[in-house]
């Protein structure tokens, strides 16, 4: 119970998610209409992407630290699941962009952001592939997710507030900013975050777990 | 330390003033890609709008920095990389390899602009904003395609790599610097540009941080 308590509260707090966002009552707005629940499945799939960029990044950074395996192995996979939620979370925004906005991609900064972040992180695996030992791959895709890390952040937090963005809550949109974010959304909000990031470290620890399953039987086969 | 830096960027310096043929190569890179646009864009019709200058411009400007310095790591053996490695501080070569391709790509900056400007016109109205964004962005594009070289170098080093590797990580810097260089060419007041360029400053700086807390692992291995 103490080591898979956080995958029962995930699947609670995802039930929890789907039901009540699909059901409650939601505030009105022009042109947002129901697509207001796009909040609890959309949105959180960025959060739950940033956060899991944090963890790859300090792990990242414990493997430059000791130098072990292990840390890599985290760092790797949860970058994994959080391409993973990047791409989920860029397809449900474009479907809901074209019923909102009317296009599928628009020239908005925090989709661009969004996609150079993407475009970063597939670099980083294609870094990793061209690079054959498994030490040195490790440490030199920790140099870079931390250094692609770094250039990032100042992309998705800074450059949409410079330019007006069409999502809501910016440049006189409707949308969920302090006024519009009402405690109904909050409640669903806040669990949906949670949940989707749990689902996603559960995503990422199993395959850390078939990841060092593999390497054990490697070792195996090699020293037999 | 500073002593080191400055002992390495005039290595670097002589370095290059032996084999000319590299900068000499770079420099050419430059004044064809520029004539390339111009003859693509149509001879006798010369005439840009504003925002396609500024973005052309910025373009070659980026692919002549991601060829430029994509070399840095690769034009010296790896017998005197592991001398440097025995006698020089892994933060002073970043550093001084950095503020050594700042003063390259600052070089193909204003060669490309004037170049440009020969060949279509100068719309540039606040000329001394233009060139401080030119400076900015300069630091800014070699503080981290340096970086982004010493890792493709540890990677086998092929042009795939360095370019996919750098774009994404260069895009702030480009945007900012495009952003300011557009306000710049149409002569707007100075006081909009501060804000943009106080950003362009703070990215610069993140940049430059990481690779100096980054690059001694990588020299490492």
């Amino acid at each position: 119970m103490k080591a898979y308590w956080w995958k029962i509260l995930a699947i609670a707090l995802l039930a929890y998610t789907v039901i009540a966002g699909l059901l409650i009552d939601v505030p009105r707005l022009p042109i947002l209409n129901e697509t207001i629940r796009a909040l609890f499945f959309h949105v959180t799939m960025w959060f739950g992407m940033i956060l899991m960029l944090v963890v790859a990044v300090y792990y990242g950074i414990r493997h430059l630290r000791t130098g072990e395996l292990q840390h890599d192995d985290m760092a790797v996979e949860f970058t994994n699941s959080a391409i993973l939620f990047g791409v989920i979370g860029i397809s449900t925004g474009m479907v809901w962009a074209k019923f909102t906005w009317g296009d599928y991609w628009t020239n908005d900064p925090k989709l661009n952001a969004s996609a150079i972040g993407l475009l970063m992180y597939f670099a980083y695996l294609v870094l990793r592939n061209s690079l054959t030992d498994v030490y040195q791959r490790a440490k030199i895709s920790a140099v870079y997710s931390i250094f692609a890390f770094a250039a990032f952040i100042p992309l998705i937090f800074i450059l949409p507030r410079l330019t007006d963005s069409l999502h809501p809550g910016n440049g006189g949109n409707p949308g969920f900013n302090a006024y519009d974010m009402d405690s109904n959304l909050r409640k669903v909000f806040y669990p949906a975050i949670l949940g989707w990031t749990l689902l996603g470290a559960w995503i990422s620890t199993v395959r850390v777990r078939t990841r060092r399953l593999e390497r054990k039987m490697e070792d195996k086969l090699i020293n037999l | 330390m500073r002593k080191e830096i400055i002992l390495l960027i005039r290595k670097e310096m002589v370095l290059e003033w032996r084999q000319k043929y590299a900068i000499n190569g770079i420099l050419l890179y430059v004044i064809s890609a520029v004539f390339i646009t111009y003859l693509s864009m149509g001879v006798g019709q010369g005439n840009l709008s504003v925002p396609v200058w500024n973005a052309l411009y910025w373009i070659i400007i980026l692919f002549s920095a991601v060829n430029a310095v994509a070399k840095s790591f690769v034009q010296e053996h790896q017998a005197r990389q592991l001398y440097y490695y025995m006698i020089a501080s892994p933060e002073a070569i970043i550093l001084s390899k950095t503020i050594y391709n700042t003063l390259l790509t600052l070089i193909l900056a204003v060669l490309g602009y004037l170049v440009f400007g020969v060949v279509f016109g100068n719309p540039v109205a606040d000329k001394p904003m233009f060139i401080l964004n030119l400076l900015l962005g300069a630091m800014g594009f070699s503080a981290s395609l340096t970086m982004v070289s010493a890792i493709a170098s540890k990677a086998g080093n092929n042009g795939t790599l360095m370019a996919i590797l750098s774009f994404p990580v260069l895009i702030p810097i480009l945007l900012m610097a495009i952003q300011v260089s557009k306000n710049a060419i149409d002569g707007l007041d100075r006081e909009i540009n501060v804000e943009k360029i106080v950003t362009l400053l703070a990215i610069n700086a993140i940049v430059t941080a990481c690779s100096y807390i980054l690059f001694p692992y990588l020299w490492r291995s």
